[in-house]
């Protein structure tokens, strides 16, 4: 159905030295759910607003089905968004909410109403159609505006952090089924979420951005075993992966004095670079609590039942550093014991210029 | 039971002390009632006799309802009561619309799409509100000779469409400005033209606000004397104006006047009892949520 296409777009923002969103290039397939994901501040409202029409790009174009949409208003992008607080109108009806964009496109009254009960069958939201907005739970608003939003049958969905407004149980039961949806409609869909587990859970592949720069752009399982870089690897994961400024320890990175098992090719690939410069992460289930290894103190033990996070405190480079571990309660530990960390799975090396030094 | 428990007593203004609020209640009624006596008299007087009226005040009269009747008679070539009240009628019907037509376009651009130095766009609008009106009546009348517009309902209707026109965009600049900027970009991409946007989008959030405006429209140019007076005092002239010719060279004209004074005022209460609610509400905006 439709494809999307950002090439070197960018949006400064008038008044704003920096771009929002600097010179972004992401092709998204048809079909596919493609999750923006970034800090507060990192772009990812605006570059949906780009793709939308709502934000002038300023240079670099926008594709749409290999149609150059980069100056078209967003009535002409047959795209449908559903926005962080819903933005139902209040004066309506759910179901004329639901109905109100076929209504401008001069559908036929019986076939927006079918078109509205069939959505909101889907939605299961038959027996509210009569309701206004403000009448409504917070649960069910967020499901008339998707309801808005497929009743169209647009070429693209987006969705600007639909779920931030849900409580937290909700929020999980609601990105399932909207993950399902989106599988099921097969409609190509663009979803801004600062939620790393959000992003995880439900794009097909993940867009990372920061400063309004394209971080990395890949799936899910790929993002999280192969961080590009140290931004990557910091935001991506939770708890996050331990991630330190190496030391030289014999010619190699090191932490806490201990040198890190790296291979022949990463070692021959940091050549040259200055091993205080380097940085090593290392997320937590690939340490473990054993007999050798980086000495330090537990400060503190998070059980949470299938397992269990331990936070040991350590002397790197001079500084008390702290070191998360998972443990599936294979050992006991409790604050103040003196334990041993071992290495028990991949390393992730970054080069002076903070990128991932591939192997 | 939730039931049976009392609301805790509402704290007295001042403190404690009773006293204080006794007599501040007391004062409330004194400055109230100071303010409410002169429209009471007016009242009063309306339904007395000319020589009553006259003579010392009192409150010990045969109520009659002729000085309406007398008031209200065609008077022969003079502005009557009954042409007043039409033309009056149509002058505030002609110029509200045309102000509110004029308004909503201009307070939509304000709001939701600003252009550069809107504030500064802002501020010209209301300092024409500045000027007193008696320091530039003579250009005006000028040009209103020039165009033969003096002596014309026009002439009312275009000076109050202008007398109007700043308040208006100020007003519902604020109130278009309260409708969350999601709903227009959702009505955007819905597919909505910019007509249909404000009809079917904004207005409804801001009726109570644009009904809030109109209904000062309607009070401010109802009221309006100067500009009737100067450019039309005659036959072709509005409610004031004619309340104004009550007044009489030779003889007692004080229970007639206040008995056309209380005839003038009586649409502005009414209007304004009836719209009383709506327009506290829109006029504090409560109504967007
Ligand atoms: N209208 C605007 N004018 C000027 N700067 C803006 C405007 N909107 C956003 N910005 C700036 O652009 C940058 C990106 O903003 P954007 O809203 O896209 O961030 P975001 O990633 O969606 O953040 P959040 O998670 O907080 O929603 C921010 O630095 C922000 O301050
Ligand atoms: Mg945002």
């Amino acid at each position: 159905m439709a494809e999307v296409r950002y090439q070197e777009a960018s949006r400064i923002y008038p008044g704003t030295e920096e771009p929002a969103v600097n010179q972004l290039n992401l092709d998204i397939g048809d079909g596919e759910l493609l999750v923006l994901v970034g800090p507060s501040g990192s772009g990812k409202s605006t570059a949906l607003r780009m793709l939308a029409g709502l934000e002038t790009v300023n240079m670099g174009s926008i594709w749409i089905n290999e149609v150059d949409v980069t100056l078209k208003p967003p009535q002409d992008r047959d795209i449908a968004m559903v926005f962080q607080n819903y933005a139902l109108y209040p004066s309506m009806t759910v179901g004329d909410n639901m109905g109100f964009a076929l209504k401008q496109q001069k559908v036929p009254k019986a076939e927006r109403a079918e078109r509205v009960a069939e959505a909101a069958r889907i939605l299961d939201l038959t027996e509210y159609l009569d309701r206004k907005p403000k009448n409504l739970s917070g649960g069910q608003r967020q499901r008339v505006a998707m309801g808005r939003a497929i009743v169209r049958q647009p070429q693209v969905f987006l969705m600007d952090e639909p779920l931030s407004n849900l409580d937290a149980k909700l929020r999980v039961q609601t990105r399932t089924e909207l993950a399902d949806l989106q599988a099921r409609l097969g409609v190509t869909t663009v979803y801004v979420t600062h939620d790393q587990v959000e992003a995880m859970t439900m794009g097909h592949r993940v867009a990372v951005l920061n400063f309004g720069v394209l971080q990395q752009v890949d799936a899910p399982k790929t993002l999280y075993a192969a961080p590009a870089n140290k931004f990557v690897a910091g935001f991506i994961g939770s708890p996050a992966m331990n991630l330190f400024d190496a030391e030289n320890v014999d010619g190699k990175p090191g932490i806490a004095g201990v040198a890190v098992p790296i291979n022949d090719a990463v070692a021959a690939a940091l050549k040259g670079q200055s091993l205080d410069k380097v940085s090593v992460g290392v997320r937590p289930e690939h340490l473990t609590l054993g007999t050798a290894g980086i000495e330090g103190e537990v400060t503190v033990v998070e059980e949470l039942g299938s397992e269990s996070f331990v936070h040991v405190r350590t002397d790197h480079r001079g500084e008390a550093t702290n070191i998360v571990v998972r443990d599936r309660g294979e050992t006991q530990t409790a604050r103040g014991d003196r334990v041993k960390i071992d290495f028990d799975g991949p390393l992730h090396v970054f080069g002076e210029d903070g990128q991932r030094v591939t192997a | 039971m939730a039931i049976f428990t009392r609301a805790p007593k509402a704290e007295p203004i001042l403190g404690q002390n009773r006293a204080v609020a006794m007599v501040l209640g007391v004062l409330t009624w004194i400055i109230g009632l100071l303010f409410f006596f002169p429209l009471f008299w007016l009242v009063v007087n309306g339904f007395k006799e000319e020589s009553v009226a006259s003579s010392s005040p009192t409150l010990n009269f045969d109520p009659t309802l002729d000085r309406f009747s007398e008031v209200t008679e065609d008077s022969g070539g003079l502005l009557s009561f009954t042409e007043a009240f039409g033309n009056s009628f149509w002058i505030v019907l002609i110029s509200t619309v045309l102000v509110m037509v004029l308004a909503i376009p201009a307070a939509y651009a304000l709001a939701i799409r600003p252009m550069r130095k809107w504030r500064d766009i802002l501020f010209f609008f209301i300092s024409t509100k500045f000027l007193p009106i008696v320091g530039i009546i003579m250009p005006i009348w000028i040009i209103a000779r020039d165009l033969d517009l003096l002596g014309t309902r026009t002439v009312l209707v275009v000076l109050y469409t202008a007398m109007n026109l700043p308040l208006a965009v100020w007003m519902l600049r604020s109130f278009f400005a309260e409708v969350p900027k999601e709903l227009i970009e959702a009505s955007q991409i819905d597919g909505c033209s910019l007509l249909g946007q404000i009809r079917q989008v904004i207005l409804p959030i801001v009726a109570p606000g644009v009904a809030a405006t109109a209904l000062l429209c309607v009070i401010f140019a109802w009221n309006e004397f100067f500009f009737a007076i100067q450019l039309n005092p005659t036959g072709a002239s509005t409610i004031p104006v004619w309340v104004n010719s009550q007044q009489k060279f030779q003889g007692q004209f004080l229970a007639g006047l206040s008995a056309a004074s209380v005839l003038a005022t009586l649409p502005v209460v009414l209007a304004g009892w009836v719209a009383q609610k709506r327009m506290i509400r829109g006029l504090a905006m409560g109504a967007i949520k």
